[in-house]
């Protein structure tokens, strides 16, 4: 109850969030330019309204995710609302998960409403209304989900401008990170192999969410893939949290 | 009484700059506060008062001592649903109405939502603020937000109340009325917890006060057992007498024309002093004894201390 009471409050304070409608704008019109762009490009069009639209969605969510997720506990912290809000019978565990469930309640809105966006600019083009297509959306609203909460973690010791710049490391590397496996490959057995070994096993794979390029290209994926993916999401999620909270619990508001 | 706040040997450091160096604000933090009472915390700034506030509400972790609040250490749930506390220069949510904004703290109290409307009125009554009850927070002046803010403080009816300057930015009018409602929560059977820099008003509401300087209590008790009845000085204004006359009898604080200030420390220089204007024909238009005040003891102490 108080979770969802923190919840619906951080709600209410991203949606008067100028920087959110900012991205919705940049989001719509990157997802109306995919239309231009495949009358331009020589190639299959609607694959390329597809990719472009997939894409536009991802990476304006991760900004959402990152530019108001760095801010939420910092900002409590810095206007000092938290003095208040802390000294009332809650944990700053239930503090934490409400700012995280407000954002991934916002992000959820604006994801399905640039998915909306993109399926009737996908039925204009094609006539039919893509269902698969959803399914990509939801692996981007869960990649969002995670990123929402490394934001956070970061947002707990650090400032907005420093915390933005390591969710983004993290998204990048997280994005990369499958390069090391041909690396791997290529180097000899030894302490150097498991070192490199240790790093991809600790490195996020963000790639897991990546069903674009299948889904657009409408091939073939074993259910047990999207199973996965979608736990290893979870626990990833679930396991920064736990650092966040860790971090929080032990802070000294001065 | 029983206490309802219990300070044991609080200390609290904090690492400041850039290569952190331990800076010690709290250095052996004790008092205690008994049920129905007005305690006022006094210091001057940097003293430690807000980072022992900090301590009792679990903002920040002490590094030694102990905090019990009706016997419960600060981050149990039962010390926190019985208490309200108003921060200093208060800082909401400023995209919030003033009943919206009380709505959310009493939606935290897992309040009723009948209660809670009541609540939210009566809560508005009581600080004078029922017209601005739908203005956004953000559109209030310094003294609203701390009448918004003592309704907040008092959302869940507390049996102790920690209120951190809660006269600071008021008008006088804002100031006696604030007054008031502290005097009409203890009558209540609050308990009141006043840091506070104006010490006149502390001297008129608390029962007992805590002078904190430099991070240790170094006084406490009933307000009337720190101030003596003892007359300090008389202050007395007179004309018609040449201020020379005057030097053996006092200190000439100021002329204004005619007239005279002049402070008698000496009681018995009072009856010479009548006498002379008696014989020199002159007039005495006041004679006021000063007795010591709190802000007598609190700056002897701070400069001390």
């Amino acid at each position: 109850m108080k979770i969802q009471t923190i919840a619906l409050n951080t709600f209410k304070e991203a949606i008067r969030d100028r920087i959110l409608y900012l991205l919705f704008f940049f989001a719509a019109a990157a997802l109306a330019f995919s239309r231009l762009l495949a009358v331009l490009a020589v190639g299959d069009r609607v694959k390329i309204i597809k990719d472009v639209g997939l894409a536009s969605i991802s990476i304006f969510g991760v900004l959402m995710a990152i530019l108001i997720g760095t801010g939420l506990v910092y900002k409590e912290i810095d206007k000092k609302t938290i003095y208040t809000l802390l000294s009332k019978p809650i944990q700053r565990w239930q503090f934490l998960l409400g700012k995280f469930f407000g954002l991934v309640l916002t992000l959820f809105i604006m994801t399905l409403a640039m998915g909306l966006i993109f399926l009737v600019i996908v039925l204009l083009h094609t006539g039919k209304l893509e269902g698969r297509m959803l399914l990509a959306i939801l692996f981007i609203f869960i990649e969002l989900v995670l990123i929402t909460a490394v934001s956070i973690l970061f947002s707990c010791f650090s400032t907005p401008i420093l915390s933005s710049i390591f969710s983004l490391s993290f998204y990048l590397i997280g994005h990369l990170s499958w390069g090391l496996e041909t690396l791997i490959q290529k180097t000899r057995s030894g302490a150097a192999r498991m070192a490199l070994r240790g790093v991809s096993a600790i490195l996020p794979d963000l790639e897991n969410f990546n069903f674009k390029t299948e889904i657009v290209h409408g091939l073939a994926i074993d259910p047990r893939f999207y199973f996965f993916s979608a736990l290893y999401g979870l626990v990833y999620t679930l396991f920064i949290l736990a650092l966040a909270v860790l971090i929080f619990k032990k802070r000294d508001f001065v | 009484m029983a206490a309802v706040l219990e300070i044991d040997n609080l200390y609290k450091a904090f690492k400041v700059g850039f290569i952190p160096k331990k800076r010690e604000i709290l250095k052996g933090v004790s008092l205690s506060v008994a049920a129905g009472e007005i305690f006022g915390y006094l210091g001057p700034n940097g003293a430690g008062k807000t980072t022992t506030l900090k301590c009792v509400l679990g903002l920040i972790f002490p590094d030694r001592g102990k905090v019990a609040i009706f016997g419960h250490p600060p981050l149990a749930a039962k010390a926190r649903e019985n208490l309200g506390y108003l921060p200093e220069n208060p800082y909401f949510y400023d995209y919030l109405t003033a009943a919206e904004f009380l709505d959310f703290y009493a939606q935290l109290f897992g309040l009723r939502k009948k209660d809670k409307e009541e609540k939210i009125a009566t809560l508005l009554r009581l600080v004078g603020m029922e017209k601005a009850r739908d203005l956004q927070l953000r559109k209030f002046s310094r003294g609203m937000l701390q009448r918004v803010g003592l309704a907040q403080a008092l959302i869940n009816d507390p049996a102790l109340l920690f209120l951190d300057e809660p006269l600071g930015g008021l008008d006088p009018l804002g100031r006696k009325d604030l007054r008031d409602i502290i005097v009409r929560l203890k009558q209540e059977g609050k308990t009141i917890f006043l840091c506070s820099h104006i010490l006149q008003d502390i001297e008129m509401i608390c029962d007992r006060v805590a002078i904190i300087v430099g991070g240790r209590v170094i006084s406490q008790g009933a307000l009337q057992s720190l101030i003596s009845e003892k007359v300090l000085f008389t202050e007395v204004t007179l004309s018609g007498i040449d201020p020379a006359d005057l030097v053996d009898l006092g200190e000439p604080v100021s002329t204004l024309g005619d007239r005279i200030l002049l402070k008698v420390f000496q009681e018995d220089n009072i009856g010479n002093l009548m006498a002379l204007v008696h014989e020199r024909r002159g007039r005495i238009h006041s004679l006021v004894p000063r007795t010591e005040t709190l802000e007598d003891i609190f700056v002897e102490m701070v400069r001390q201390g």
